[in-house]
């Protein structure tokens, strides 16, 4: 008789233990998530596949930071009044803001509109000049991310031949 | 052969300036060919910077960048001599890279 009795709480002490266990990795999972969400790239090197296939520029800043910008006029954007080749628009931006951990640039016209997105490490300048496509005359947006805030500049250019056309 | 990325690197004082110029298609996925064939997706997704193993610069591009990329970007840290590594991977996962020596 006592060996049953010893069986089974032995049994019921695995239970409970696998029971403590799962918690654990619950609450561990619960916390991975919540911490990685707000750093986004700058830790992460993950290709941030989803905000890439988002199409409204609004979205693929949600996708990608999961918070919203604000315009700031410590974000300067540098992109022509009227690109002759949309194919080739070059862009750049620099910030005199501190703390800078990321540079994105969206292009509100194009199909997808996150085009680019930089890690800016510590001990890297805030300042990144690319090239990219423009479908059509839009806006063009830069996020600076900063301290975990967003900051953004807008500009309008004006595209006389698509880039996306065939 | 010939390596797809050419990258100029420049030590002025403390700061190191960095410009980086890649030969790829960048296809949007969007175009078509003089067939009417879509053209299917082909672009550089990450792009890399090592400076003594440290990540310098890091990017993420979407098909939205223009034919054979050209980024400019500077860092502190580095002297002459130092060098620098620099990595690409593609959405179909071809890849490159170069180490240069900064000027």
């Amino acid at each position: 008789m006592g060996f049953s009795i010893e069986r089974f709480s032995a049994t019921r002490r695995l239970v409970l233990q696998g029971a403590l266990t799962a918690a654990g990795a619950v609450a561990l999972f619960g916390l991975g998530g919540l911490a990685a969400l707000p750093a986004r790239a700058a830790t992460d090197d993950k290709y941030p596949e989803e905000a890439f296939r988002q199409k409204a520029d609004k979205d693929a800043i949600q996708a990608l930071y999961g918070r919203t910008a604000e315009t700031s006029d410590k974000v300067k954007l540098d992109a022509p009044e009227i690109a002759e080749n949309g194919a080739v628009v070059p862009i750049s931006v620099t910030t005199t803001l501190d703390n800078v951990t990321s540079i994105s640039f969206l292009v509100s016209g194009n199909p997808n509109a996150l085009a680019a997105s930089y890690v800016i490490p510590e001990g890297t300048l805030p300042a990144v000049s690319n090239r990219l496509k423009m479908q059509q005359t839009s806006n063009v947006i830069a996020i600076v991310e900063a301290g975990g805030k967003l900051f953004s500049a807008t500009k309008e250019v004006k595209v006389t031949v698509g880039g996306c056309g065939g | 052969m010939a390596s797809t990325i050419r990258v100029r690197a420049i030590a002025n004082g403390d700061v190191t300036e960095v410009q980086a110029l890649i030969q790829h298609p960048m296809d949007s996925g969007f175009v078509k060919d003089a067939q009417g064939q879509v053209i299917p997706a082909h672009f550089i997704q990450q792009l890399t910077f090592e400076h003594n193993g440290k990540r310098v610069f890091a990017a993420d591009w979407g098909p939205a960048v223009a034919k054979d990329p050209y980024v400019k970007f500077g860092f502190k840290g580095a002297s002459k001599g130092d060098e620098l590594k620099v990595s690409w991977i593609d959405n179909k996962g071809a890849s490159d890279s170069i180490t240069a020596k900064i000027q």
